[in-house]
C-alpha cells in the first residue's frame, strides 16, 4: 500500500484536490482510502464518503493535528490494509505551519494557496521545504506573472519537489499530479520505524494543558518571550 | 525549441473512438476551441499539458515534432508548457507596476531585452484603454489594464511554447491586436472562446463533443470575408467606445461608418 500524506494551510483546497485525484484511481482501477485529521468537527469525511470509498476520520480535538497524526499513524495504516488499499490517503489539518506532519515512507504533498502563499511562501516552513509534491492551487485566480515567481521562490526553498498546477473546481493538472503519484508512490508493508521528516515543536506550558488565566503567575513549563528590539539595545 | 505538436485521437466520455485521428498543431498559428460546457475542452488542454502518452482518461497521444516526449522534455520548460491566462485571473501583490516587471525579469536570470519592463509597458499600452502608469499599483489596475499587462508579459516574456487564453472576451482591451501580438510570438496560441469574432480569428477551429474532438473546421474564404466585416464593426464599436470614454456626442448615423 502506497501512504500519500497531503498537508497544507486550511482553506488551501486539499480536499478538492483530493477528491479529484481519487476519482482519477477509481477510473484507473485502484482502491484509495481515506483518513482526514481534523481538530473539530467538520464535514469533509461525508464529502469522501461520496466518492464510495473507505474513510475514516480522527479529531485530535486538544491535541495538536501533527502530533495526533505521528501517535496515531500506525494504526491508521494497519486500518488502511484491512480496507484492501492500494493508495492511502491522510489529509491533515492545516494548522501553525510551525511544524509538517510528513514522513519517509510516504508520498507527501504540500497544497498552496496561489492567492495566498504569492507574498511569502517561505512562511509556510518545513511543510514547503520538506514535501514532495508542490501543489498550487487556485492558480486560476493568479496572473501568469505572478506564478511563475511564484514557482521560482518554491523551487528555491525545496528545489527537488515536484511543482505543479491543479485546479480543485474543474480538475485541470489532476490527470499530471495523479501519474506521478502512480509512478513515484512506493508500496510499504508497514510504517514501524518510520521518521518524520521535521521535528515537532518543543512546547509544553501550562497553556497546553488547559490553563486560560492570563499572567506570569500562571505561566509554567517551556516558555519563549518575545524581544523588544529596545530591550536588545539596552 | 518546440515546432509542432500532434495530437492523436483517443476516445469519448462514451468510450467511442474519437472521429479526428490526428490534429496537428503549429508555430504562429491560432488554433480556436469551441464546444459547450462539459465538452471536454479542459481536458484537451489538460492531455496536452501533461504530454499524455495514451493512458489517462482519453487515451489520447500528444508528439512533439513527431515523437513522443520523454521524462525530461518538461523538466526544460521548468513546469511551464502552457501559460495560462483567462477572464478571472488577477494581480494580487500590492506593489508598483514596473517594479514587479524588475522582479520578474531578475528571476527570469536572463537579460531578456524583449521583455524589459519599459518594452512591456509600452505594449500592455497598445491594448490597454487608459494607459498604465509604472507606479502604479498592480492591485489597482483596470480590469482592461490588468488582462493588457497579462497579454503582453505572457506574449514577450513567458517561455512557455503554448499559450492557453481562456474565454477572454469583454476585458475592455483590444482583442484583435492582442491576437496578433500573440501570433507575431512564434509560439502555438490556442484560445477557449465562444466569440465569434475570436473564433473565427483562428486558422482552424477544434469542435469538442462529448469529451471527443469531433470535427476540425478550416477557415473557409467566405468565413474570412465575414472576418473582415465583423473586425469592422468592432473597430467601429471601439471608435465608439473611445467617443463616449473621451465624453463626446455621437453625430449622426454614419458617423463611425457602419
Amino acid at each position: 500500500m502506497i501512504t500519500i500524506i497531503v498537508g497544507g494551510a486550511p482553506a488551501s483546497g486539499k480536499t478538492g484536490v483530493l477528491k479529484h485525484v481519487i476519482r482519477y484511481l477509481q477510473l484507473q482501477q485502484h482502491y484509495p482510502a481515506v483518513c482526514k485529521i481534523d481538530c473539530i468537527q467538520s464535514n469533509d469525511k461525508e464529502d469522501y464518503k461520496s466518492l464510495n470509498i473507505p474513510v475514516i476520520q480522527g479529531l485530535s480535538l486538544n491535541i495538536c493535528p501533527d502530533h495526533f497524526l505521528a501517535t496515531n499513524i500506525i494504526d491508521i495504516f494497519e486500518w488502511g490494509k484491512t480496507q484492501k488499499a492500494t493508495h492511502l490517503f491522510m489529509e491533515t489539518a492545516g494548522l501553525c505551519n510551525r511544524c509538517a506532519p510528513f514522513i519517509n515512507r510516504a508520498l507527501n504533498i504540500c497544497v498552496i494557496d496561489s492567492m495566498g502563499s504569492i507574498k511569502g511562501p517561505e512562511k509556510l516552513g518545513p511543510l514547503v521545504s520538506t514535501a514532495d509534491i508542490l501543489v498550487l492551487a487556485k492558480f486560476d485566480l493568479v496572473s501568469q506573472a505572478e506564478r511563475e515567481v511564484l514557482t521560482h521562490h518554491l523551487s528555491l526553498l525545496n528545489p527537488e519537489a515536484f511543482i505543479i498546477e491543479v485546479n480543485g473546481l474543474s480538475g485541470f493538472g489532476v490527470q499530471r499530479l495523479a501519474k506521478y503519484i502512480l509512478n513515484k508512490g512506493q508500496s510499504v508493508d508497514s510504517l514501524e520505524e518510520d521518521q518524520l521528516r521535521y521535528s515537532m515543536p518543543a512546547a509544553n506550558c501550562s497553556y497546553c494543558v488547559g490553563e486560560i488565566r492570563i499572567g506570569r503567575n500562571y505561566q509554567q513549563g517551556i516558555i519563549n518571550r518575545i524581544i523588544f528590539e529596545e530591550e536588545v539595545e539596552e | 525549441m518546440l515546432k509542432k505538436l500532434e495530437i492523436l485521437g483517443g476516445y469519448d466520455k462514451h468510450g467511442g473512438k474519437e472521429s479526428v485521428k490526428s490534429l496537428v498543431l503549429e508555430k504562429g498559428n491560432i488554433y480556436t476551441i469551441v464546444g459547450k460546457t462539459g465538452s471536454g475542452k479542459t481536458q484537451l488542454i489538460e492531455d496536452i499539458e501533461s504530454l499524455n502518452n495514451g493512458e489517462g482518461i482519453t487515451k489520447r497521444t500528444i508528439l512533439i515534432d513527431g515523437v513522443i516526449p520523454d521524462d525530461s522534455f518538461h523538466q526544460g520548460y521548468r513546469s511551464q508548457f502552457i501559460a495560462h491566462l483567462s477572464q478571472n485571473m488577477n494581480y494580487i501583490l500590492d506593489m508598483p507596476v514596473v517594479e514587479f516587471l524588475k522582479l520578474r525579469n531578475s528571476l527570469q536570470g536572463h537579460n531578456n531585452l524583449e521583455g524589459s519592463p519599459d518594452k512591456l509597458l509600452a505594449t500592455a499600452n497598445m491594448l490597454a484603454g487608459e494607459e498604465i502608469q509604472p507606479f502604479q499599483l498592480l492591485t489597482r489596475l483596470s480590469g482592461g489594464q490588468s488582462r493588457a499587462l497579462m497579454i503582453a508579459d505572457v506574449a514577450l516574456n513567458s517561455k512557455a511554447p503554448v499559450i492557453l487564453i481562456d474565454e477572454v472576451e469583454n476585458a475592455g482591451i483590444d482583442r484583435i491586436k492582442a491576437m496578433s501580438l500573440l501570433i507575431g510570438q512564434e509560439k502555438i496560441v490556442l484560445v477557449v472562446t465562444h466569440d465569434p469574432l475570436l473564433a473565427l480569428y483562428g486558422n482552424k477551429r477544434i469542435v469538442l463533443k462529448h469529451g471527443g474532438i469531433c470535427h476540425i473546421i478550416e477557415r473557409t474564404n467566405e468565413e474570412k470575408l465575414l472576418l473582415n466585416k465583423l473586425t469592422n464593426t468592432h473597430d467601429a464599436m471601439e471608435t465608439m467606445r473611445k467617443l463616449i470614454r473621451n465624453g463626446e456626442s455621437i453625430k449622426g448615423v454614419n458617423y463611425i461608418g457602419i
